[in-house]
């Protein structure tokens, strides 16, 4: 049989995946570049990873310590409320809910740069001093529709009426929920979880408005380390951070697929 | 139990089931909202701060000369986008439907990869790629595609592409998930009939991955509406957005009641396609919410 497929789109995929990386590539290559600029190629050197560790890199480990507070705080704060609110949209069927609904979803399509002003404004229309807790409650805002809908997708895909019949054979409200219902949706309040915690650690609009002085995270620092051209060092530090990454991905994967066939 | 009790207690169960989030994004998420549009008839005060009086004023100092176009490069800038990724993702999607199993996890890890790297360094990386002396340049140079004193980085082309590669992910994953259910024996069916294969792809294919194309639109429509730091790192003075003069207005001029107001102005211009989606959303079991496609 004749092949009736275009070759076109094959192309046109394998080209777009080349897209994505050649800036990375550039990147990790350059991380090793001897020359400052990183433009032409002049030897091999580890130096910009050696003052990565040196004093010159405090800075960032302090960045980095703050995004980790922060982004732990808020993913334990947004996924309790976004699992809760789950659960009420899928649980009730109301007008109420519907508005609930809305709410939850609203934040997912609204421009980072309008949750990011607007919370700026309410801070300071109620004279809140910036700092990491004022971060912490921007995070927490875009983190529970995020969580609300991992958690959401997975209700969706449950049967409810084990629940009826756990209660059928004697369970009470409180071992149906804890023995039946949270082990089976536990999955997706990982996945959501996780989704919030890399939503943080990576946000930088939001947090952008919402700093204060000496509550700098990683983003925030890269940001100023770019604008005052600290190239090399943000080289070796993005290196860095896609191994880790990539590392994390690995492990999801596999977690994943160890998942899948536990359940399948 | 009297009904109405039974009535009374469902609903303080579902109350408080709802209150936590309902409270949180009520508080943090619509009344800040609602109060960047309380905020644009005040005026500024002493020390960069909001003022006590009510004046129209603030929306009049917007209604400055330079705005409307900055507005206008925003719309066709974020349409442009749009249109561009789309015409990328879609023919993606539609191959990466139709590739084995093996092959899609592969190509779908790769897709999703570099946008768990952080945002800023990928975008910072561009400006590498992009500059004077960077190999880019002297590529397109040696093939006597650019002139050698061209800039390639500070224009609204560059901001173009950083953004329709920033996009592309948010475009690819919800017309795979469309392509994916699509069924292929359609396509093949037009094409026994006699359909051209550019046929059967715009007349079967795209019209049965309607839903992903609408979500896909709204996915990348709406972030590039209110961009600021592609066009503030990649872009020059002629590609200024919207997002770029809110962020100026409240850090720089430290004019909080002009950033208010041109935010109230933001949110106007991507309030609209928003309205329409969710209109054509509105499914009664809420399913239908693909949204930034939880991997």
């Amino acid at each position: 049989m004749k092949d009736r497929r275009s070759h076109l789109p094959a192309i046109m995929t394998w080209a777009v995946l080349i897209f994505f990386y050649i800036p990375i590539i550039l990147l990790v290559v350059n991380s090793f570049n001897a020359n400052r600029q990183g433009t032409i190629w002049m030897g091999f050197t580890l130096k910009w990873y050696e003052q990565l560790f040196s004093s010159k890199g405090r800075d960032i480990w302090r960045a980095l310590t703050n995004t980790l507070i922060v982004a732990t705080i808020a993913t334990a704060i947004s996924t309790f409320i976004g699992t809760c609110g789950a659960f009420a949209l899928h649980k009730y069927k109301s007008r109420f809910q519907n508005f609930h609904y809305c709410l939850i979803y609203t934040p997912l399509v609204v421009p980072e740069i309008l949750i990011g002003i607007s919370l700026l404004i309410f801070f300071m229309a109620l004279k809140i001093e910036l700092g990491l807790t004022t971060i912490v409650i921007a995070h927490v805002t875009f983190c529970i529709s995020y969580v609300a809908m991992a958690v959401l997708s997975r209700l969706q895909d449950f049967d409810m009426t084990i629940l009826e019949a756990a209660r059928d054979l004697g369970a009470n409200h409180w071992t149906t929920t804890w023995k039946v219902l949270v082990p089976i949706i536990l999955p997706g309040i990982f996945a959501g979880a996780l989704l919030a915690f890399t939503l943080s650690i990576d946000d930088f609009v939001i947090t952008f408005f919402v700093n204060g002085p000496g509550t700098t995270t990683l983003p925030i620092q890269i940001q100023g380390m770019i604008k005052r051209g600290a190239m090399p060092l943000i080289n070796a530090l993005s290196t860095l951070l896609l191994a880790v990454t990539f590392v994390a991905i690995l492990a999801y994967q596999m977690i994943l697929k160890r998942n899948q066939r536990n359940a399948g | 139990m009297s009904a109405p009790n039974v009535h009374r207690k469902n609903f303080l169960s579902e109350f408080s089931v709802s209150s936590p989030s309902f409270l949180w994004l009520t508080i943090f998420f619509l009344l800040p909202t609602l109060i960047i549009f309380a905020i644009s008839f005040r005026s500024r005060g002493e020390f960069g701060g909001i003022g006590d009086q009510w004046t129209l004023e603030t929306l009049q100092s917007i209604a400055h000369p330079n705005y409307p176009s900055i507005i206008w490069r925003t719309i066709w800038m974020s349409l442009a986008c749009t249109g561009l990724t789309l015409a990328i993702a879609v023919p993606v999607a539609y191959h990466m439907a139709r590739v084995s199993a093996k092959m899609r996890d592969l190509m779908m890890l790769l897709t999703i990869i570099p946008f768990w790297t952080n945002f800023l360094i990928r975008i910072f990386a561009w400006k590498s790629v992009l500059h004077p002396e960077g190999f880019l340049k002297q590529f397109l140079v040696w093939c006597h595609l650019v002139n050698p004193d061209a800039t390639l980085l500070y224009r609204p082309e560059a901001v173009l592409l950083v953004m329709i590669y920033t996009e592309l992910p948010f475009a690819i994953l919800p017309l795979y998930a469309a392509a994916e259910k699509f069924d292929f024996s359609l396509f093949d069916a037009a094409m026994d009939l006699g359909a051209t294969r550019l046929r059967a792809f715009f007349s079967i294919f795209v019209p049965g991955i309607a839903d992903g194309l609408l979500s896909a639109c709204l996915m990348v429509l709406i972030p590039c509406i209110g961009s600021y730091v592609i066009p503030d790192m990649v872009g020059g003075k002629d590609s200024m957005m919207l997002g770029n003069v809110i962020v100026r207005m409240t850090l720089e001029n430290r004019n909080i009641p002009a950033a208010a107001a041109l935010s109230a102005v933001l949110t106007v211009v991507m309030f609209l396609p928003l309205l329409f989606f969710l209109k054509g959303k509105k499914n009664p079991d809420g399913s239908a919410a693909p949204a930034k496609e939880v991997v």
